[in-house]
């Protein structure tokens, strides 16, 4: 039985979950480890059925895991019944109790912990304030909107401050401009209370913003966990890349080798220097994964049909895409910041010249 | 044809197929019953058409041999009495349905229809033939009492036939579908991701059970005791067969009114008694509704 870092808020050690049995069985988890830091704001993020709300009931309680253990603080808790662990969570459909008010909602895990009336009232009173909702105080979960029951649900959670908060895509049902609102608000009350926060959601504009860490998961297996910046420069695979934010995957051979450094040509005779990966030589065949706004297009008097021609440009408001033929059917999506107004700088059929940073491209391991 | 043009008239008219039959079948019985009750009885059955409140005195008093009235408790004792088994009754059904109704939401979809069908199917046979076969079960030498003594636990009779006790048995028996079914009703829409909620609220099973579920489940549970109290308190079948006839109640009384003792504006009488006990039963319910109503509201 492997021990775990009491530093760590929650440790999951190789869990399996399985629902089902037989051939129907559906495996929801497959191996997943992971170790979360006390006062972290840590994200699962990953579609749709990839595992992210079994992870959090399993950590909530309400699921058993197939084998594997999972540690809060450092001790374990599979055999502890959801009312005794202490973590709490937001759930995605808020579950707020119809039949009480927004204080009796807030008040109940108090109650539940028999603190005592006047405990109850402070803290509640509190909770409400930190959610800036004190004049809902009496009201009845039906008379709120959407955001609001949001609001309360992440108040009745954090009320008995829990441990651990689990957030299971909270801010889905709200529309764009509440839910920017919220995702600073959140992160605020992360910081303010000190509480680790296991954040579910399949938003990676919302991960990126908010997380220290996040972890991709995909089909029950979790691919990367790292800091935004790391997930979103250094994706490990093909997954990670496709699904955080937009990607040019180029197919492609190593041309030289130097020291850790490779050298691809793709296309016609565009050059792409990037890190190798371990394991591959000169003449391998890689795939390169590019971000589209790490491309500048340049103006180029030349015109010839070797060079890179844009085939579409597509107006996006702030920037515009250009879909752009580099030679040998090779076709790169590139984005230009509109900096002036009208329709891009570029038309299509025109040729333009590429350039690129340093490590605009990369290796991928798969 | 001329069409009614106001939206009023066109309702009225829509509404009436259901206003005629209600005025039919339940108001006019009522008048004729109420009417009946202030008449004078006709020895071989029926009613004198003379007005009389005698059916209302004979309630509470009988005359003596000087003429003189002389209060009688005896038709107040079988009002108490079947106030008071009705009550049981609808504690006892509530007891048992309760657990039952939310033993069958746990189930699967197609168990739960079984289940649903099997608590339903008494309904299909007849009443009489149902509570007759407890007499079987409670009788002296009966199913019970037949293997304690072969045992030899029991020597004698345990006297459980013709009580109050073996009345309440019959009527739990009789209406226990009429209270699962309600309370399954409510707790079926009952929402199980709000049992998940309070457990992670640190509620454990009995404290969900108090704050969560009981409350929630409260409309059915307030309409199930109506359809057991109300059917219990006017029930003769049971109070006949198990109660033999010595633990009368009002349904009993009533019928025993109109059949052996031919006196109908007594028998009217009662009935209009009981129809306000039902009717004060009715009311506290509504008024407890209106009040929890208001309250959702948040006022
Ligand atoms: N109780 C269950 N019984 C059977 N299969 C289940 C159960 N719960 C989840 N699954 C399956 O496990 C897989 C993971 O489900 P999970 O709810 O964890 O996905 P998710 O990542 O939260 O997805 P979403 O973003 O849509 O909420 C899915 O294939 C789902 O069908
Ligand atoms: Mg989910």
């Amino acid at each position: 039985m492997s021990e775990s870092d009491a530093t760590n808020a929650l440790s999951v050690r190789n869990v399996v979950k399985q629902f089902g049995s037989g051939p129907n069985a559906v495996t929801a988890l497959n191996n997943v480890s992971v170790d979360i830091q006390s006062n972290e704001f840590f994200t699962l993020l990953g579609p749709s059925g990839c595992g992210k709300t079994t992870l959090l009931r399993l950590t909530a309680g309400f699921e058993q895991p197939t084998a594997g253990e999972i540690f809060l603080f450092g001790e374990e808790i599979e055999d502890l019944p959801p009312h005794e662990r202490p973590v709490n969570t937001v759930f995605q459909h808020y579950a707020l109790f119809p039949h009480m008010t927004v204080e009796e909602n807030i008040g109940f895990g108090l109650r539940m912990q028999k603190w005592s009336g006047p405990e109850i009232r402070a803290r509640v009173n509190e909770t409400l304030a930190l959610v800036k909702m004190e004049q809902f105080a009496t009201r009845k979960p039906v008379q709120l909107s959407g955001g609001q029951q949001q609001r309360i649900a992440l108040a009745r959670a954090l009320a008995p401050r829990p441990k651990v908060l689990l957030l299971d895509e909270p801010l889905s049902a709200l529309d764009l401009k509440l839910r920017q609102a919220m995702r600073n608000e959140l992160k605020t009350l992360q910081r303010e209370t000190g509480i680790t926060f296991i954040f579910v959601t399949h938003d990676q504009e919302e991960a990126l913003t908010m997380s220290d860490r996040i972890a991709v998961m995909s089909a029950g297996l979790i691919q990367q966990i790292g800091a935004p910046l790391e997930i979103y420069e250094r994706p490990i695979n093909r997954f990670v890349a496709d699904f955080i934010g937009d990607t040019n995957f180029i197919e492609t051979r190593i041309d030289q080798v130097s020291g850790n450094r490779a050298l691809c040509v793709a296309g016609g005779e565009l050059q792409f220097e990037t890190d190798v990966v371990d394991g591959h030589g000169i003449g391998d065949a890689v795939t390169l994964a590019v971000r589209p706004e790490r491309i500048t297009l340049q103006k180029t008097m030349l015109r010839s049909k070797d060079m890179p021609v844009i085939e579409e440009a597509t107006y996006l408001g702030t920037d515009t895409s250009y879909e752009i033929n580099i030679g040998d059917g090779v076709v790169v999506t590139v984005r230009d910041q509109n900096a002036e107004a009208g329709m891009g700088r570029f038309a299509a059929g025109e040729n333009v010249k590429l350039t690129f940073s340093d490590g605009a491209a990369r290796m991928l391991v798969d | 044809m001329n069409l009614p043009r106001s939206i009023a008239a066109r309702r009225a008219l829509g509404l009436a197929p259901a206003l005629i039959t209600v005025a039919i079948f339940m108001v006019l019985p009522m008048l004729i019953l109420l009417v009946f009750s202030f008449l004078e009885a006709d020895p071989y059955g029926g009613v004198e058409p003379r007005f009389s409140v005698e059916a209302y005195i004979q309630l509470l008093y009988e005359i003596d041999f000087d003429d003189a009235l002389v209060f009688n408790p005896i038709y107040l004792g079988i009002i108490w009495r079947s106030i008071f088994l009705a009550l049981v009754a609808t504690v006892g059904c509530l007891i048992l349905g309760f657990p039952v109704a939310y033993f069958i939401t746990r189930q699967d979809p197609r168990m739960q229809n079984l289940m649903l069908y099997l608590i339903t199917l008494p309904f299909w046979t007849n009443q009489l033939v149902r509570v007759y076969s407890w007499i079987l079960i409670l009788a002296k030498d009966g199913v019970i009492e037949q293997p304690l003594k072969a045992v030899g636990i029991l020597d004698g009779s345990l006297g459980m036939m013709y009580s109050n006790g073996a009345i309440a048995i019959g009527l739990v028996y009789s209406y226990l579908p009429l209270m699962v079914l309600p309370i399954y009703a409510s707790l079926e829409k009952l929402d199980f991701r709000l049992i998940e909620a309070a457990h992670d609220l640190y509620a454990d099973r009995m404290k969900v059970m108090r704050e969560i579920i009981t409350p929630l489940a409260m409309p059915g549970i307030i309409a199930g005791c109506i359809l057991v109290f109300v059917p219990s308190l006017g029930a003769f079948i049971a109070p006949d067969l198990l109660g033999g006839g010595k633990k009368l109640m009002l349904g009993s009384l009533i019928h025993l009114q109109f059949a052996s003792s031919r006196n109908w504006p007594f028998g009217s009488a009662i009935a209009i008694c009981l129809l306000m006990l039902v009717m004060v039963a009715l009311m506290v319910q509504a008024r407890s509704a209106a009040k929890r109503r208001a309250m959702e509201a948040g006022r």
